[in-house]
């Protein structure tokens, strides 16, 4: 059954990387505010406003 | 702090819109072609090239990788620009990326229905194709990441995440399940062969499902959703738990499309359990989507490409809780094999892929050539005859799967199958014929569309050059807390690159030397050996043929199928099957025990005209294999790589192969000739017949000896 070797692994690969990922999204304040980019992506270039609302990053 | 200006790059947006509306009328079109075989086998006008066999596979490629593979780059080149305030990395990348991928898709097309492929369900093309794939998604991936190091926004918005779960994923799926041993320039046995080949394949199936047709899309649903609704997502929190949670248990549901199969149980169980997990996260994501519309319904109404976005994201809350459903194995053991699933992937696709694609169309299109759209009315046509379209296509097919299954299963009193299989093909002729009308319906809704964005073009002008501005990132950055190790690649794009594309490489690394090193250690039967030199040229007309699309070559372990095809099959019986060719969907009968139960005439005579032999067949007649010549300078070359991939043929066998197949084709041309039919051996029609008779029989002859 190597294939399922291959597989696992595979798998386990992929998820560990998701893993790494994610604790560096985690430490990297990816997540600090988890309200402000849902409304900062709705802002369009046309608004000027927008540089306001840049800033605070 | 000083604000940069710069450009987005409409024109590839522009280009991979195009390319999303022309290949998904060519893929509908396809679709339906192959549809309207099922019930009319000359609507193939008698041609190889557009027989069921070969346009389904065109059809599923087109869809997927052309239809929604475009709408993917289209909807990714559009919002990464813009949630990341800067242009796409590089103008030669794009371009690159761009007619790479359209080279690809009329590469496939052309193979395709040419009868090269590999016989994989959804990975049929050939290894050429296979390596230029792998380099235009990394093209794809270093535009993307590229990208997203020279962002002036800091935060990677949850549409981001998907892009890139999208892409690394894909990449690793692409490459294991493509590994393969070439024999010719469009000839190429896979590398894995039977239990192994399906577990893998499947693997990389249900994951196409997942990474190509599901993550990207859901960040373009996080993307333009909110967009069209001036709604922020309803909780950018859930998007970013649901995010996480899909993408950590996807990777391990393939096994469910292969229960009660000769996979190893517990494999099985497995995927049951993290399908029925997926189904928390998949909700999560519907029910983020449509909650933002909450308090915002009336602009529903008025704005047609949202209505497309609320069914397609209905589409997906129903085809995922539909999935994890199928999984169980007292469910599957009902759908498995029959038109169910094929009503399930359509909600899916019609749904979900096709309404989300028309829907960010409609918004998108007019915000390019900054005019407004030639006609709601007609889109709203558009929206109702593809609803329709939908629901004519799904209920259809439910109903077909549920009554073709339950006449499969069904015993009389004295303990006999109740219905003959033919029984039960003709009883789904009208299903067939309604569902190739709802698809008709949904392919003019698409013509509509074409035709009120081809206008909406014309009026508008495009915008080549919008610019954009916003303070850089670069050195202003203060951490929150103390500067992140990752921090110094961050800044280094090709770095980043080469180090991503090493990550990738030890996966494969990891994955390919357990193949070099474990021998196969699958219960082997004593009995069951190589294919002939003729059969083995008889299995590829089969898979060139795409016999596949149609019958299985795998009996579950059932009453209703032991006593209909005969003993259940075993791991052992594929280990020679490079590729496998289980199948999944039984539109014609199981083949797995075919070996020895007509004679050579029958399947001749079969082959010529189906109907002569079972009347009321749906088979298409295949009188070009009774013409054509076989290709025995082959024969060498397929030996030599088999054997290259662990098949026990005697020390030099390719050098006596061919004679061994001259002998073989003539013992059956001699056969049919006692029954009457005067023919050549040198025929693709005898290597067939050898290899249709061989089919299960290496365990008829003697007593099984199952040895672990």
């Amino acid at each position: 059954m190597s294939a399922l070797f291959i597989m696992i692994g595979a798998s386990l690969l992929i998820a560990i990387g998701f893993l790494i990922a994610f604790i560096w999204s985690v430490k990297s304040n990816q997540y600090e505010d988890d309200y402000t980019p849902s409304v900062r992506m709705l802002f369009d270039n046309t608004t000027i406003q927008k540089k306001e609302n840049e800033i605070k990053t | 702090m000083e604000l940069q200006k710069f450009q987005y790059d409409n024109k590839t947006v522009k280009l991979f819109a195009y390319a999303t509306i022309v290949w998904g009328l060519v893929g509908m079109l396809a679709g339906l072609i192959a549809a309207i075989q099922l019930y009319l086998p000359a609507a193939n006008l008698a041609l190889p090239y557009t027989t069921f066999g070969r346009v389904r596979p065109v059809h599923t490629n087109a869809v997927i990788f052309a239809f929604v593979g475009n709408g993917i780059f289209m909807g990714v080149y559009y919002s990464l620009q813009r949630l990341l305030k800067a242009r796409m990395f590089s103008d030669l990348l794009s371009k690159i990326h761009f007619w790479g991928w359209q080279l690809i898709i009329v590469l496939a097309a052309v193979t395709l229905v040419l009868g090269k492929t590999t016989g994989k369900e959804y990975a049929e093309l050939e290894w050429p194709i296979d390596i230029l794939i792998t380099i235009v998604w990394v093209v794809f991936g270093w535009n993307l990441f590229g990208t997203i190091i020279r962002r002036r926004e800091r935060h990677l918005y949850v549409a981001i995440w998907f892009y890139i779960a999208t892409f690394v994923t894909v990449a690793m799926l692409h490459i294991v399940n493509s590994v393969e041993i070439p024999v010719s320039f469009w000839k190429s046995y896979s590398w894995y062969a039977g239990v192994q080949d399906a577990l893998i394949q499947w693997w990389y199936g249900h994951n196409a499902v997942a990474f190509f047709l599901t993550t990207p899309y859901l960040g373009m649903m996080y993307y333009f959703l909110p967009k069209m609704a001036q709604r922020p997502i309803y909780s950018y929190r859930l998007s970013i738990i649901h995010f996480w949670a899909l993408i950590f248990l996807y990777i391990w549901a393939g096994p469910h499309h292969l229960l009660y199969t000769s996979v190893p149980d517990w494999a099985q169980s497995l995927g049951v359990v993290f399908s029925i997990m997926l189904l928390a996260p998949s909700w999560g994501g519907m029910i983020n989507g449509l909650l933002t519309l909450r308090g915002a319904w009336d602009k529903v109404r008025d704005n047609v490409g949202l209505k497309f976005l609320v069914v397609a994201v209905t589409a997906y809350g129903m085809a995922t809780f539909e999935g994890p459903m199928l999984s169980l194995k007292s469910v599957s053991a009902i759908a498995h094999y029959t038109d169910w699933i094929v009503a399930h992937v359509h909600v899916g696709a019609l749904g979900w892929n096709g309404f989300m694609t028309f829907g960010i169309l409609y918004w998108l299109i007019p915000k390019l050539f900054q005019t407004n759209l030639y006609s709601q009315k007609m889109a709203n046509a558009h929206f109702w005859i593809g609803t329709l379209g939908i629901l004519l296509y799904a209920v259809p097919m439910y109903w077909a799967g549920f009554m073709q299954s339950s006449m499969w299963k069904d015993f009389t009193p004295e303990g006999q199958l109740k219905w003959q299989f033919m029984d039960t093909v003709t009883k789904m002729i009208p299903f067939y014929i309604a569902r190739s009308i709802g698809g008709t319906l949904y392919l003019i809704g698409a013509v509509l569309m074409t035709y009120n964005l081809i206008k909406t073009i014309k009026t508008g002008t495009f915008l080549e050059i919008e610019e954009d501005e916003a303070p850089a990132l670069k050195g202003e950055y203060v951490a929150h807390s103390k500067d992140h190790w990752h921090r110094w690649i961050e800044r280094k794009p090709i770095q980043l690159m080469v180090l991503s594309l090493v990550v990738v490489a030890i996966g494969g690394i990891i994955e390919f030397v357990p193949t070099f090193l474990v021998k196969s250690n699958i219960p082997t039967i004593a009995s069951v050996k190589p294919y002939t030199p003729l059969e083995l040229q008889g299995r590829d007309i089969y898979v060139r043929e795409g016999c596949y699309t149609c019958h299985s070559q795998m009996i579950r372990p059932f009453r209703s199928e032991t006593a209909r095809y005969g003993e259940y099959s075993k791991a052992g019986e594929f280990v020679y099957d490079h590729p496998f060719q289980w199948g999944s969907k039984r539109t014609g009968p199981d083949l797995a025990r075919q070996g020895g139960k007509y004679p050579d005439s029958w399947h001749y005579n079969h082959m010529l005209d189906p109907t002569s032999m079972s009347p009321g067949s749906i088979m298409p007649q295949y009188p070009w294999l009774l013409e054509d010549q076989l290709d025995g300078n082959s024969t060498m070359a397929k030996i030599k790589a088999m054997k290259r991939l662990g098949v026990p043929y005697p020390d030099g066998y390719e050098k006596v192969a061919l004679s061994d197949m001259e002998k073989q084709a003539k013992e059956i041309t001699a056969n049919l000739k006692k029954d009457g039919i005067e023919t050549l051996p040198d025929r693709e029609i005898i290597a067939l017949i050898a290899y249709l008779q061989r089919l299960g029989k290496d365990i008829k002859s003697e007593k099984i000896t199952d040895k672990k």
